[in-house]
């Protein structure tokens, strides 16, 4: 009993941010990310984007390790944050051209052009690890993090250049609010009537890409597109309403990327990627179960009320 | 000889297995829109097979399956909750659902111990085609000695259980599944019930999932379900000789990718090694992209 006694005392202090400044900074990075993935998740998921979105994280596999290898060449430590994620954001891109160019320009439909881009991409990723792997060079076990994530070792720099990232597209999300829902809902209406619809869309993938990018370093490749899509979900069980789903969706994506941060901090041998989807996760069946909007409890009331007026 | 028989045999056939186990089911995978389900499977059975382990401390076959199933199952009520319930997007559902099984399969895999005996996250995202090793193997003769043959490592079994379930469901319903591949109303209208065949794609593809998982990892999973069909895809019309087509890409990425990763690196004089899956996987990827780029059925239909 001693034991979990003090572990549940050091998940509170924790938690209330006195668990030393790096993992104070690293925590508040997750949330910042945490934000910045629900909120642009909500346009992700009306445009129908969050399979994109997993492909376009998978394929970040490959640019991890050739920024690796190029920062190896040049003689840096082959962990450096600016190669890496250089590497990562240029084979995202590519990875979404790929997928534009293979379901506009053959006829395989646009999920089979998501999973054979997906599958591929992350072929050569993997090909290229079992290649660096082999190499004499040290610094490899630092790559792993980037698959299922990690908040071990972030340095404090890093975790504020990610919160800046995520700031940005949160900012993004926030300037273009009334474009974006416009195009979310009705997107030939918002053609019709002037709008640059093709660059509104490009412009959520962009953000989608680089939320993407951003978050490969705390919650991993394989995982990232849960803190995408998990939260705009929970937040459809509280409203309706397109603004208020974006700030409640954004603040569950903060309270996941948080939490879990916190419990991977405390508990070892957990992924930090996977406990964060867990908790996201957990929000959502929660709201599932007590979102006024569509939760279980609220409609079954309302029902019991529909039969009494009847 | 001896070596090869010990060595690359084995982890040939595992990885040529898995890869026509994969290819065959997902034909009707793409056909219906479906490819990443193939993607969701391997993710989501993870738990259901780490659950079943732990609790029956046995990596038996039907131990595998049944956990899997389970967790198939369990995913599967997930999706149709949010989908039905709270109107959430298909596609981010299945992405919500697939995530979050697969962090639990990881978190159980670290905290059970699981990760430290038996497979770890690595294998079941890389894949570990060269974990396959018959090392009761002396030479060809071995092939023929029914007491060696037993000592051939369990996956291969597995697979060739999948690939035999899989083929016989699919050449037994063959015209039945063709037409509600291709036109589901049609099949409707004679009495065909789409939703029965459709379930029974996804059990397939659930199958086909199961048994390639732990033997060669969620990446080639993936890409076998999708690659040689689609290369397929871009070369016929007729689904018989699509299934074929992707039949032989199959076997050629699965024999060829295995050769690449296990003997070009030393034929050109490199001191490395790469991943088989991964390779096995790759060169799927990029017969398909040959295909996309001169198959003569490459374009999409024109609109009328």
């Amino acid at each position: 009993m001693p034991e979990a006694l003090s572990a549940s005392q050091d998940f509170i202090s924790v938690l209330l941010l006195q668990a030393g400044y790096n993992t104070v900074v690293v925590m508040l990075g997750a949330a910042a990310l945490g934000i910045a993935a629900g909120t642009v998740g909500v346009f992700a998921m009306l445009r129908r984007r969050a399979l994109v979105a997993d492909a376009v994280a998978h394929a970040t596999l490959p640019g991890v390790a050739i920024g690796f290898l190029v920062a190896v060449s040049f003689g840096l430590p082959g962990r450096s944050l600016p190669f890496l994620l250089t590497g990562a954001a240029a084979t995202a891109v590519l990875a979404a051209i790929s997928i534009q160019l293979v379901s506009t320009r053959t006829r395989l439909t646009e999920d089979a052009a998501i999973a054979s881009v997906l599958a591929t991409f992350f072929a050569v990723g993997i090909v290229l690890l079992t290649v660096i792997q082999t190499l004499k060079t040290g610094g490899q076990a630092g790559l792993d993090i980037y698959l299922l994530g990690a908040t071990a070792g972030m340095l404090r720099h890093e975790a504020i250049t990610l919160s800046v990232f995520s700031l940005i597209a949160i900012g993004f999300v926030t300037l273009l609010f009334k474009e974006l829902t416009l195009i979310a809902f009705d997107f030939e209406f918002a053609r019709a009537h002037g709008f640059p619809v093709r660059a509104l869309d490009l412009t959520v993938l962009a953000l989608v890409l680089a939320v993407v990018v951003t978050g490969i370093r705390v919650v991993g490749l394989v995982l990232i597109v849960a803190l995408i899509v998990i939260p705009p979900a929970a937040a459809r069980f509280w409203s309706n309403h397109a603004g208020r789903m974006t700030v409640i969706s954004g603040a569950f994506g903060a309270m996941s990327a948080y939490f879990g941060a916190a419990i991977s901090a405390v508990y070892p041998d957990t992924p930090t990627g996977a406990v964060i989807v867990l908790v996201a996760f957990s929000v959502l069946l929660l709201s599932a179960v007590l979102g006024p909007a569509m939760g279980l409890i609220p409609r079954m009331l309302g029902a019991r009320k529909l039969r009494g007026i009847a | 000889m001896t070596e090869f028989m010990q060595i690359d045999l084995p982890a040939m056939l595992t990885g040529t297995l898995a890869a026509l186990v994969c290819a065959q089911i997902g034909n009707f995978l793409i056909l219906t829109r479906q490819s990443m389900l193939g993607d969701a499977m391997g993710h989501v059975v993870l738990p259901g097979i780490v659950i079943a382990y732990v609790l029956t401390g046995l990596a038996a076959t039907w131990v595998m399956l049944g956990g899997a199933f389970a967790a198939a199952m369990v995913s599967a009520l997930l999706i149709e909750f949010l989908r039905r319930v709270a109107r959430v997007e298909p596609s981010a559902a299945l992405g919500a659902v697939f995530t979050a099984m697969f962090a639990l399969g990881v978190v159980l895999l670290e905290q059970t111990g699981v990760a430290r005996t038996s497979f770890d996250v690595h294998h079941i995202l890389f894949g570990n085609v060269e974990g396959a090793i018959w090392p009761a193997a002396t030479g060809l003769a071995s092939l023929f000695d029914p007491v060696a043959l037993k000592e051939l490592p369990a996956q291969i079994g597995r697979l060739l259980f999948g690939l035999v379930v899989v083929s016989a469901v699919i050449a037994l319903f063959f015209k039945e599944l063709r037409v509600i591949s291709f036109d589901p109303v049609f099949a409707a209208t004679i009495g065909l019930s789409p939703r029965l065949f459709g379930t029974l794609i996804v059990s397939l593809a659930a199958l086909a999932a199961v048994v390639s998982l732990e033997a060669v990892g969620v990446i080639l999973l993936v890409a076998m379900m999708v690659c040689p069909p689609a290369t397929a895809r871009m070369l016929t019309d007729d689904l018989a000789t699509q299934m074929r087509i992707s039949i032989a890409a199959a076997l050629t990425s699965g024999i060829f990718g295995y050769l690449i990763a296990a003997f070009l690196p030393s034929l050109l004089g490199f001191d490395l090694s790469l991943g088989a899956a991964g390779t096995i996987a790759l060169l799927g990827g990029l017969i398909q992209l040959a295909a996309m780029i001169a198959g003569p059925k490459r374009r999409p239909a024109r609109a009328v």
